[in-house]
């Protein structure tokens, strides 16, 4: 707020006006590179007595399926045990310091990401340079979990919206580890702990490696705490060249619809996909822009349409995620298996809509408000700072981006819009897989478009 | 002995408008965003038979447009101006929230209160909605495996009250015959100022807060609130269990639940019990874990929670605490039973105070982390005033906390030795 609103009556209806947006400040971050190549970036943020942090180790995937699975095994069982103390006391430790641990994997990176009270920094990254550097994979720890991720797994292969991931992310990139999608449970069932303790030491390394650390700590203490901690991490010898960072996808191929079929399914799952522009690309912003109009927000064109007007789905949405190597355009809407072909020719029509014509005015001062807004907000608490503070290191940025890209969208035109949606909107350049009964589905979408029908792998 | 736990001081106002219509604001000026959370003392516990899912649906309802505003027209305005928004039904109240940018503020309070002022019904709107709902719990429950554990398979189980029992997604039969007229009804009965409870947090003077607040609230008309409904009924005194084919999930499921005690009458009793969850169920460390995924292999996963949706502090009596369960396949359910009975009797005469200890810090210590976000403090601080008219509650809830001792813990779990639990078992019929 600006200085004093003067006291009047109400007139209903009438909109107030909304001044000019107070600024926040820029986080300050401290950063140290350790000597093992490890960068640690603590910035202080009180307010409530806590911190977060979050730890990124590039650990890239080989192209076979034995791969996956073990380093999605290996994530699993980080918190299974060391020398010094088993899985429960893991646990009961992090618990009694106030925190919690948790650990996952995706084709590039093995993140440990953690919390607890400010007064337990040092103990707990402790405990964080324990797992990291001394993880022993007991044996009968790792096969307890080999079970039950292997079930978990097979819950997840359950979900329409896993199979729909897959599918789309398969159709996408073929042949590269971005479409592998969920690890089959059975190779998960088959890896063995000394492929962990392998996989441990020779891949999880210091270089490369992002430690963000955020919350009510002296970044001074805090970085000291680190070396304590993590300073010991050895360096380890680095795989060959070509394992340090995967090779961009082939950018996928048209072709038919690829329609999985289940079976009685009350929903179609539709799915489209294509390449999209890096966060570092000069006409990110305008792509972002374009996307948010379509279908980034509740107010978008493809919400308005299919949703508030037709009442075919609950939750349309496009959204546009990074990977180191490829970055993925994705549109999803979950709709009445009645409605397949009709919901489809809508979201053809608005993804035509923002190649064959301009935005308007409006609808492109919106949407920059709403980035420049999520994007403010996401950094307001420990936790979204933390992320996004890791995530950029990883991506060669510093938070200095927390400017540049407000500033770059304000400077968007109708005409970068309209190009960007150009080059990665039209429906002439997305895949498109639907998971839904094909027997319902087949014939009416088939009378709009090719369809290839696959069962469920 | 425990470390000291760390009390939150936020500065709370409560303040109470003419019209019945109840505020509570934390100005904190830290980062430039308010959070506004508006909560209506209706909820899926209110309906009557014949109108269930209506709250659900009539919360969707309310973002069709008000007496001034055009359907869409408060989102753009929200989102377009750097904002997000948001509603949601629980079972006791619903609530409609928005985050903003500051300078936004009284945009979001005109919009709120225009809210209050009254919906634009069309039958072509209702119908929309009817649809949009529709699709939501298709993709929520019934294209999905699992949809609805347990949160609409456990209580009718539990519950014999109609009120409780029943599915608060609601029939389609029930969703399909809402009308332009029950809405209207709806809203008049429900929807007035002295049955709803405005909260914001964040970034503003209060005293400005406080200007705006009566602008925009304080000539919406006076109305009489309704009665509460009564969701009062006995405690069983015998278990009960029923059984469940879920014709899409892949593994058997469990679901247990207990009575526990009043969440507003009895909060030491309760606190014991949120604290006893946790020590039985809650993640890797729980006696649970240990003894049925860990040590007998009985189950994939398994936790504890309070509350419809797990959260402790939305319900009011009656309610329970739930122990959920995936088998591993062909384990008898009656064998995580057996094992869960046991483990129950084992804490119940052996709470150790170190675990007391850890839990009551880890929970203390996400509550804080709930607390870092300005829309989560609004929600907070708005739940403790329309659930308990005590929003102070969110400075001395760690201290609360606090003062549990394994003794109390040690009564919760006595009594869930009790006869009166509830057993909800659900059969995988994929691939069958």
């Amino acid at each position: 707020m600006t200085g004093r609103v003067a006291r009047s009556a109400p007139r209903p209806g009438v909109v107030p006006s909304v001044g000019p947006m107070r600024p926040s400040r820029l986080p300050s971050i401290g950063e140290r590179t350790l000597d093992n190549g490890a960068r640690v970036l603590v910035s202080r943020r009180p307010g409530i007595p806590r911190f977060e942090l979050q730890l990124r180790i590039p650990t890239v995937r080989g192209a076979k399926a034995e791969d996956q699975a073990r380093m999605t095994l290996l994530a699993e069982t980080l918190l299974s045990g060391t020398p010094q103390h088993t899985s429960v006391e893991i646990a009961e430790t992090s618990q009694r310091l106030g925190g919690s641990l948790a650990t996952g994997a995706d084709a590039e990176w093995l993140i440990v990401s953690g919390s607890a009270l400010s007064t337990s920094l040092s103990p707990f990254l402790a405990l964080l340079g324990e797992v990291v550097t001394e993880a022993s994979f007991p044996p009968e720890e790792v096969s307890v979990e080999r079970d039950r991720v292997s079930q978990e797994l097979l819950v997840a292969l359950s979900q329409p919206d896993t199979i729909a991931r897959d599918a789309l992310w398969a159709r996408l990139y073929p042949e590269h580890p971005y479409g592998r999608g969920t690890p089959a449970p059975a190779a998960v069932a088959r890896v063995a702990p000394a492929a962990l303790r392998r996989a441990l030491a020779s891949r999880a390394l210091p270089a490369g490696s992002v430690l963000a650390i955020v919350g009510d700590v002296a970044p001074a203490r805090a970085l000291g705490a680190v070396e304590a901690s993590l300073g010991e991490w050895a360096e380890g010898t680095p795989g060959a060249a070509d394992q340090t960072r995967l090779r961009p996808p082939r950018p996928p191929s048209p072709g038919p619809i690829v329609l999985v079929d289940r079976p009685g399914a009350v929903q179609t799952n539709i799915r489209l996909g294509g390449p999209a522009l890096p966060r570092q690309h000069p006409d990110f912003p305008a792509l972002a822009l374009a996307n948010v109009i379509f279908g980034g927000y509740f107010t978008s064109r493809l919400v308005d349409n299919i949703r508030e007007r037709r009442g075919y789905t609950y939750s349309p949405r496009s959204v546009i995620e990074h990977r180191a190597a490829a970055s993925t355009l994705w549109i999803g809407a979950d709709v009445g298996t009645d409605v397949t072909a009709a919901a489809l020719v809508e979201i053809q029509y608005e993804l035509g809509r923002m190649v064959a014509t301009d935005v308007e005015q409006l609808e492109l001062d919106a949407a920059r408000r709403y980035v420049q807004g999520a994007l403010a907000m996401a950094v307001q608490t420990q936790a979204g700072l933390c992320t996004y503070a890791a995530v950029l290191a990883t991506l060669g940025l510093d938070i200095g981006y927390l400017r540049s890209y407000p500033a770059a969208l304000e400077k968007v035109t109708i005409e970068q819009v309209r190009a960007a949606a150009a080059a990665y909107l039209a429906p002439s350049r997305l895949v498109t897989v639907l998971v839904g009964d094909a027997a319902a589905i087949a014939p009416s979408v088939g009378a709009v478009a090719e369809v290839e029908v696959r069962s469920v792998p | 002995m425990r470390k000291p736990l760390p009390a939150p001081s936020l500065l709370v106002e409560h303040l109470e408008l003419p019209n019945g219509l109840r505020v509570v604001l934390n100005p904190d000026r830290t980062a430039p965003t308010v959070g506004i959370a508006t909560f209506y003392d209706v909820g899926f516990r209110s309906e009557p038979e014949g109108r269930t899912g209506f709250a659900h649906l009539f919360e969707h309802i309310m973002f069709q447009g008000t007496v001034s505003l055009e359907k869409g027209e408060a989102d753009r305005l929200i989102e377009g101006n750097g904002g997000m928004t948001n509603g949601s039904t629980h079972p006791d109240f619903t609530n409609y929230i928005s985050q903003l940018p500051s300078n936004a503020l009284e945009l979001g309070l005109f919009l709120e209160a225009d809210r209050m002022r009254g919906p634009r019904l069309s039958e072509e709107n209702v119908r929309n909605q009817i649809d949009v709902v529709k699709e939501e719990i298709r993709v929520n429950v019934l294209n999905r495996p699992y949809g609805g554990f347990p949160w609409i398979d456990l209580p009718p189980v539990m519950f014999d009250g109609f009120n409780n029992a029943h599915d608060g997604y609601g029939s389609f039969v029930d969703l399909e015959s809402a009308t332009v007229d029950d809405a209207a009804d709806f809203f008049k009965r429900y929807y007035c100022p002295a049955n709803a409870v405005l909260s914001v947090a964040g970034d503003f003077a209060l005293d400005e807060a406080v200007m705006l607040i009566e602008r925009h609230f304080g000539s919406i008309p006076r109305r009489k609130a309704p009665a509460r409904t009564n969701c009062h009924e006995p405690r069983r005194t015998e278990d009960r269990r029923a059984t469940k084919v879920d014709p899409l999930a892949p593994l058997p499921a469990l679901a247990v639940g207990y009575r526990i005690p009043d969440p507003i009458a009895e909060l030491d009793k309760y606190l014991a019990t949120v604290v006893a969850a946790d020590v039985l169920g809650g993640g890797e460390a729980s006696r649970l874990y240990q003894r049925l995924v860990k040590r007998d292999r009985l189950v994939t996963h398994t936790i504890a929670m309070v509350g419809t949706f797990g959260d402790p502090f939305e319900m009011r009596d009656p309610t329970m605490l739930q122990l959920l369960s995936y088998l591993v396949p062909g384990i008898p359910p009656d064998k995580v039973l057996d094992a869960v009975a046991e483990e129950v009797d084992t804490l119940a005469d052996d709470v150790r105070a170190d675990e007391v200890d850890r839990v009551v810090t880890s929970i203390v210590s996400e509550y804080f982390r709930q607390l870092d976000n300005v829309l989560e403090r609004a929600l907070v601080l708005g739940v403790f005033e329309q659930q308990r008219a005590r929003p102070q509650l969110v400075n001395e809830l760690p201290e609360a906390f606090g003062r549990v001792t394994p003794e109390q813990v040690g009564d919760a779990v006595r009594s869930m030795r009790a006869p009166g639990r509830a057993v909800l078992e659900v059969q995988p019929g994929a691939g069958q």
